[in-house]
């Protein structure tokens, strides 16, 4: 029960993410498709059956302890490229204060990628949510339903094939909601 | 007495809490399942105010999409908008001026005293202590009329924009908040004294919720919730922006991680602030405030004032050779001046024209004319002025005004890539993560919510604690489901 203030003097900066995308090829010279860099930002673009081994060792890895899951969404890049899903980790350091940024693709009939739960609890939501929203399994989830649409909703919002105003279908749902509304009209005060 | 125990069977009950209850903070449904008074079992329920937020941004310009980022965190709009500004502006390679930085990081400080306030307000309401939400709201509304003196809005502020700031701040409004800046230390021990050694607010807070310092880090909590473990992780100290490696201030951290170590966190952040926006106002730089970069921002306005000033009325004129009678003009047009059949030449009803240079603007095939000064002359007269050549100064303005319209109608194109940027905003970190094809609208815009994050860890915390630690696990991550549910 107390609470400090603190100067912080931050520790020099850990590697540089250009290293460490290097340490992923050394240890998984086949899993590594490419690596991208944009604005000193680092991409390793990986493939997707050994994620939770490549992701695994980024975490416990003493040097690099990439602690700290800031992000983990997907991107469909339907008609863009080869390969319609991408899913992309941004992992950072708070020891070494590095960052690095993994895209595991995945190809398009029933998409699916093992789930890294077990090694960020903080990855549950956000992999419910890309769920959700690409129609993306994780295998191993423990707990994968939908997140922000109803159970019953169909179709996958963020996907680039669904339309922006929502399906023409209304959903079963707000049915249910205008049908109740106009039943309980009856007892209404018509003061 | 053995048959009564057989009566008397105990089993686990099923509570719904929520959408609708006053503790939560919005429309959270949480399914408890209880045990007697204490939690086995909690599952919440998110997305009641989700409304797409990352994929109506798909179908907006950079420009679009800002405001809506205040509709997310409407607690604090100022340093969402902060955050994405940062973002688009690094993904475009701009940077803000100077005097610009010190103002956003002046300004976000200010958002996050009165987030913690309203925060503090209704966390100690929800636990019991109504006095304190009184105190808090006094000061919150003072930061919201500053608010008001910059831009005119108190709630969804959209001051920041890209490349900079909306418009400068005067000295009257310094002055103000320097006094506030004064007087705002004398009221932070108002609200301690109320709380801080309560005997019932120390019995509700100390020991809940507790979670360790690896735990809150691998959950991937931010923020003062994560600060309350003892990691001190701030992203303005971790990764600077705007002017926050210019400034000196303290990261306060916990040791315990339970409810009353994040409260505790939070109140020592107040003064932090307090302390970063004096300095700012302090060091503020003289300058501008917009980046001069012409394809990323909006140019000034007094470059097209010859041609929509005011007083000196141009008339416009269509020139019958030219018009191929597509529409386009009449569909811009305010005043509806504008007739004719299709795929024939247009006319301009000269009484009912306003010149807003609306047609001017959208006719592509340039049949639109200017005749400076031609208000309220006969139809001869201005097809005679019209095959004039224009005054150079008109024609610049023209040229700009029209530049001006198609760069707000297509938006800035970015350069092809992706980059997450992230800030601190008083929840913790928010992240922006575009994805450019090199278009005017983002490919695709992820929003990294930390509320969101909080709520996942919310059965971590209530596990195993009575029914009431619920709604203090709730207040101590300081949930705003507007942006959770994005």
């Amino acid at each position: 029960m107390a609470v400090i203030e603190v100067r912080l003097s931050l520790l020099p900066k850990g590697l540089e993410a250009k290293e460490i995308a290097e340490k992923i090829k050394e240890n998984f010279p086949d899993q590594v498709i490419d690596v991208a860099e944009f604005r000193d930002q680092v991409s390793v673009i990986v493939k997707k059956d050994q994620i939770t081994r490549i992701c695994k060792y980024l975490h416990d890895d003493p040097l690099l302890s990439l602690d700290h899951l800031q992000d983990l969404t997907a991107v469909d890049y339907s008609g863009k490229k080869d390969v319609r899903f991408e899913v992309v980790y941004n992992l950072y350091s708070i020891e070494y204060r590095h960052k690095i940024r993994i895209r595991a693709q995945v190809p398009e009939p029933n998409p699916k990628i093992n789930s890294v739960v077990p090694i960020w609890a903080g990855a549950n939501w956000h992999e419910r949510e890309c769920f959700d929203m690409f129609g993306i399994v994780f295998t191993g989830h423990p707990d994968l339903r939908r997140i922000l649409m109803p159970e019953d909703w169909e179709g996958h919002p963020l996907r680039k094939d669904y339309p922006l105003k929502g399906p023409e279908k209304e959903w079963s749902g707000y049915a249910q909601v205008v049908e109740l509304a106009r039943k309980l009209k009856e007892f209404e005060w018509e003061g | 007495m053995e048959q009564l125990e057989r009566v008397l069977e105990t089993r686990e009950l099923n509570v719904s809490m929520g959408p609708q209850h006053p503790a939560t903070h919005g429309v959270l449904r949480l399914v408890l399942d209880i045990d007697g008074e204490t939690v086995v079992k909690v599952t919440p329920y998110v997305g009641y105010l989700h409304r797409g937020i990352e994929k109506l941004g798909e179908s907006l310009s950079y420009f679009q999409a800002l405001p809506l980022t205040d509709r997310m965190d409407y607690v604090s709009s100022m340093t969402n908008n902060i955050g994405y500004v940062n973002a688009v502006e690094r993904l475009f390679g701009i940077e803000a001026p100077e005097r610009a930085r010190f103002i956003r990081t002046m300004v976000g400080e200010m958002a996050r005293i009165a987030n913690h306030l309203l925060w503090l307000a209704t966390h100690a309401l929800d636990i019991g202590a109504m006095t304190v939400f009184l105190y808090c709201f006094r000061e919150r509304e003072w930061i919201l009329e500053l608010f008001e003196k910059i831009c005119g809005a108190r709630l969804t502020v959209t001051y920041p924009r890209i490349g900079g700031v909306r418009n400068d701040v005067s000295q009257e409004f310094l002055d103000s908040l320097y006094k506030f800046t004064e007087e705002f230390p004398t009221r932070i021990p108002e609200y301690e004294t109320l709380i801080d050694k309560n005997r019932i607010w120390l019995k509700r807070t100390v020991g809940i919720g507790v979670i360790s310092a690896e735990e809150a880090v691998n959950w991937g909590l931010t923020g003062p919730t994560l600060r309350g473990s003892g990691v001190p992780y701030d992203v303005r100290k971790y990764m600077p922006y705007d002017a926050y490696d210019k400034v000196e201030f303290d990261v306060p951290i916990g040791t315990e991680g339970d409810t009353y170590d994040r409260y505790r966190c939070r109140m020592m952040e107040f003064r932090q602030s307090n302390n970063i926006i004096r300095q700012c106002i302090e060091k503020l730089p003289p300058g501008p405030v917009m980046a001069d970069a012409p394809k990323f921002t909006l140019q000034p306005k007094d470059k097209m004032f010859p041609i929509t000033h005011p007083t000196k009325k141009h008339a416009f004129y269509i020139d019958e050779k030219v018009c191929k009678g597509c529409g386009m003009c009449a569909r811009a047009c305010p005043a509806k001046a504008i007739f004719g059949e299709k795929k024939k030449p247009h006319k301009i009803n000269q009484e009912l024209c306003l010149s807003c240079a609306n047609c001017y603007v959208t006719c592509k095939f340039k049949a639109l004319k200017i005749v400076p000064g031609g208000k309220g002359l006969s139809e001869e007269k201005l097809r005679e002025l019209a095959a004039a050549p224009l005054p150079e100064e008109i024609k610049n303005a023209a040229g700009h005004l029209v530049e001006h319209f198609t760069f707000v109608k297509r938006g800035p194109r970015a350069p092809e890539g992706e980059l997450y940027v992230a800030t601190e905003v008083p929840k913790g970190e928010l992240g922006f993560y575009f994805v450019s094809d090199g278009s005017g609208k983002p490919y695709r815009m992820r929003i990294r919510a930390p509320s969101f994050i909080h709520a996942g860890v919310l059965p971590r915390l209530c596990v195993g604690h009575l029914v009431a630690d619920v709604i203090a696990n709730i207040g101590t991550i300081d949930l705003v489901l507007g942006e959770c549910d994005r």
